[in-house]
């Protein structure tokens, strides 16, 4: 039988499923709760449905290590709709296509271009595969104490300095929205040998409108870590690998498999399939949708005075080359509260859980399933905050961006010999493990750093702020461990 | 054949009257709008499925969202009403002369024509040249406004659809800057006793509890909705709503009522220790 040309209105995983369901198999596979027969409360905490659909890789659902049917024909799908060569479904996060990136353009030892201001999960994978940053200086906004993006002169000069490095890391966008001039970078890039790999963890939503920044497979970037689970709809952990036929699309698949689980969850599997066709025919509608609630909202909140809810107007075509206006960033610092304060208030207070309060701001997510009761209740909740709490804003943290000392790389401090020391007392020394402010999640300090005053200043008043701070091993986060210089013990 | 339309009370309990005959049913915007003729209660109005108000007991809930605070306020000129769209609340206020703006925000025109319509009861003073009428999202209207208000009345439908947004904080917030010095929130504070809806009670009261520095809540018996045990809230910036009801002053209104009276005024804020416990009252207050 001749197999008929599938269409973005198909889901084969998803079909694949229903099928299996309505088989009805005895199972003597795993998952060994059979179905939730085998655990009655998970049962009845998620559903029957959802339970049963819970089923293990078998031939006629396809086996996400080496796809050969309803995956791989769910995969082409993906990638015709978001105009790519290949597309890899991952289901451990956007972290894990982050670092099948990373560790297919790079090994121990060379060189890629990267931000500052990128998420920990690209750091994290030169820590296991031994490659080297170079950090670009993202520039900060001052007034906003927000990272931004990387100028084209900026990536000129990396690459000029740096022509061995073999891949430059670009975010598009930035957690809080702002993107660099991918086109232009991948056009050096290419020029000089290097691949460009996107780091689109906010930007799924890019693919689907006119209206917003370019997405990185049409700016003609090598590789794209696209985060499905946030704006496009589909279970949270799950995601999708973009990639070019300038990258070996078997060497990648190789490459996902030294860290990705074998028994793929097919809950998030059929998410991502789900998710793919809901977007391809109606993500247009939802980015429009996006973006006027976005709208709205900013221009309500900038009414209420002493809140910035930034936008277009910070595009300057250099650090700031173009930003993305389903973002709903607000300055909150002009009413005398860090965003982590206000992020807390919405919360305890008002029962509006939003993305992230960092020192200056807060980040709320709009996307595809909002209302405008909640866009309202959001804006009502920030004008009683301020009403009931504003006050001077003296005293505040003035600035968020640190310029880092590389002095090692990561995965040698990581793995070096190391001792621990009180963070206040650290100066001086050698970093050998991260120090992260979660949400947003980029590094205070990560492996191979030099620790300076100033950074244990800032980390001190994250804390004071009650900002999550994570990354080393007490999880206290008093000691810090760090390289112990008189110990010879090299890894590599 | 027999018609029957059934009101979901709970996912447990429903509550269904005996239908004569469909009069109309709309689709609006927002929700579906149905008016039926039921053998018992007379012309009643259901949205999206629920019960909002019925001919024969609608009077019992206008009655009492609207004299409880006119008795106590003596200065009530400016008046906002969120909600309302049947025109019941607007046509209590209007029997007060001293009364001299009645601001109504509800968010669906339809349920405004429909009632005009088919509601002449509840409508009927909808066109009082006090009263103005904004179709538009109650909770941006009431934040854009500060010290203009000297009663507010929130007249919603139950809060788990359009109406959620004026059971939050947020909301109680914003109408406590609208009010002036002296003024008064009263909300519809939906029923106590059934376990389902009883937390969303104690989480309302809760949240007005947290902006007001006065509140407390009052009841009284509607046959058509959930348990016939109705609360509404009444909140208030320097007015006690037993201490200062004008009890004489309203008597001598002659005003024509069917449940309220002025001695229900004082019993309705005594409240069954159940209900006390749910929402503390008496712990706080004290």
């Amino acid at each position: 039988m001749e197999k008929r040309k599938l269409t973005q209105q198909d889901t084969p995983i998803h079909r694949a499923l229903e099928e299996q369901r309505l088989n009805r198999l005895a199972h003597f596979d795993v998952p060994g709760h059979k179905g939730g027969r085998g655990n009655k409360e998970l049962k009845e905490f998620l559903g029957a449905d959802c339970v049963k659909l819970d089923m293990n890789s078998m031939k006629p659902l396809d086996n996400l290590c080496h796809p050969v049917s309803v995956i791989k024909d769910a995969q082409q799908l993906a990638a015709e709709a978001f105009g790519a060569d290949e597309a890899f479904f991952i289901v451990n996060g956007t972290t894990a296509a982050v670092q099948a990136m990373i560790m297919t353009a790079t090994v121990a030892g060379d060189k890629i271009i990267m931000p500052r201001n990128v998420h920990r999960s690209a750091i994290n994978a030169l820590v296991v595969n031994g490659a080297m940053p170079v950090y670009v200086n993202p520039g900060v906004n001052k007034k906003l104490g927000i990272p931004l993006g990387m100028s084209v002169a900026d990536v000129k000069q990396a690459i000029q300095e740096n022509p061995d490095a073999k891949a430059i890391l670009v975010n598009n966008p930035t957690y809080y929205g702002i993107c660099s001039d991918i086109k232009e970078i991948v056009r050096i890039a290419h020029e000089h040998g290097m691949l460009v790999l996107a780091d689109e963890a906010h930007g799924t939503h890019f693919y689907f409108s006119d209206k917003l920044p370019v997405s990185a497979m049409e700016a003609g970037a090598d590789m794209a870590a696209v985060s499905m689970h946030k704006t496009g709809g589909s279970l949270t952990q799950s995601s999708i690998l973009l990639t070019r036929k300038t990258v070996n699309a078997d060497y990648v698949r190789q490459i996902i498999n030294l860290t990705q689980t074998t028994s793929g969850s097919y809950l998030l599997l059929s998410s991502l399939d789900i998710a793919r066709k809901n977007m391809s025919l109606n993500g247009k509608f939802y980015s429009d949708r996006m973006i006027e609630l976005a709208t709205y909202a900013r221009e309500e909140i900038n009414k209420l005075g002493g809140y910035y809810a930034f936008g277009d107007e910070l595009i300057d075509k250099d650090m700031v080359y173009d930003f993305d206006r389903t973002k709903l960033s607000i300055h909150t610092r002009d009413i005398g509260l860090a965003g982590i304060e206000v992020y807390d208030l919405l919360r305890d207070d008002y029962g509006i859980q939003i993305e992230f309060g960092d020192i200056g701001n807060i980040l709320a997510i709009i996307s595809g399933g909002d209302r405008n009761l909640e866009i309202e209740r959001l804006i009502s909740a920030l004008s009683e905050i301020k009403r009931l709490h504003e006050r001077e804003k003296a005293g505040m943290f003035d600035h968020e961006y640190i310029n880092p000392k590389v002095v090692m790389g990561p995965h040698k401090a990581f793995f070096s010999k190391k001792f621990s020391v009180p963070i206040e007392e650290s100066s001086g020394m050698i970093c050998s493990e991260f120090v992260m402010c979660y949400p947003p999640g980029i590094p205070i300090l990560a492996p191979g750093e030099m620790i300076t005053t100033e950074i244990i200043h800032y980390i001190q008043y994250a804390k004071e702020k009650g900002c999550l701070v994570t990354g080393t091993q007490d999880m206290k986060i008093e000691n810090i461990n760090v390289v112990d210089t008189n110990v010879t013990v090299m890894p590599n | 054949m027999e018609l029957w339309y059934t009101d979901k009370h709970t996912k447990d309990v429903h509550f269904t009257m005996k239908v004569e005959n469909q009069i109309a049913s709309v689709e609006s915007e927002y929700q579906r709008i149905d008016i039926l003729e039921t053998v018992e209660f007379g012309k009643v109005l259901v949205l999206d499925g629920e019960l909002m108000i019925s001919q024969k007991d609608e009077f019992i809930y206008h009655e009492m969202i609207t004299h409880v605070p006119m008795a106590v306020h003596p200065n009530v000129k400016n008046v906002l009403v969120i909600g309302a769209g049947d025109g019941g609340t607007i046509r209590e206020l209007t029997k007060y002369d001293t009364i001299e703006n009645i601001d109504m925000v509800e968010i669906d025109k339809m349920v405004v024509r429909m009632c005009r319509e088919y509601f002449q009861e509840t409508a009927c003073k909808l066109d009082d040249p006090r009263v103005n009428m904004y179709f538009e999202e109650g909770l941006r209207f009431v934040r854009m406004k500060k010290d203009e208000y000297d009663l507010i009345i929130v007249d919603c439908a139950d809060p788990y659809g359009p109406a959620e947004g004026f059971f939050t904080r947020e909301f109680y917030g914003n109408c406590f800057k609208a009010l002036h010095d002296d003024g008064i929130l009263i909300n519809q504070h939906e029923s106590p006793y059934y376990s389902e809806h009883s937390r969303t009670v104690q989480k309302a009261h809760q949240h007005i509890q947290l902006v007001f520095p006065y509140s407390t809540v009052y009841q009284c018996h509607i046959p058509s909705y959930p348990s016939g045990h109705w609360l509404f809230g009444f909140a208030s910036k320097k007015y006690d709503p037993i201490k200062d009801l004008r009890e004489d002053y309203w008597n001598s209104l002659n005003m024509k009522t069917r449940y309220y009276n002025t001695d229900l005024h004082k019993g309705s804020f005594y409240l069954p220790t159940y209900v006390k416990e749910l929402l503390e009252i008496g712990k706080n207050n004290e």
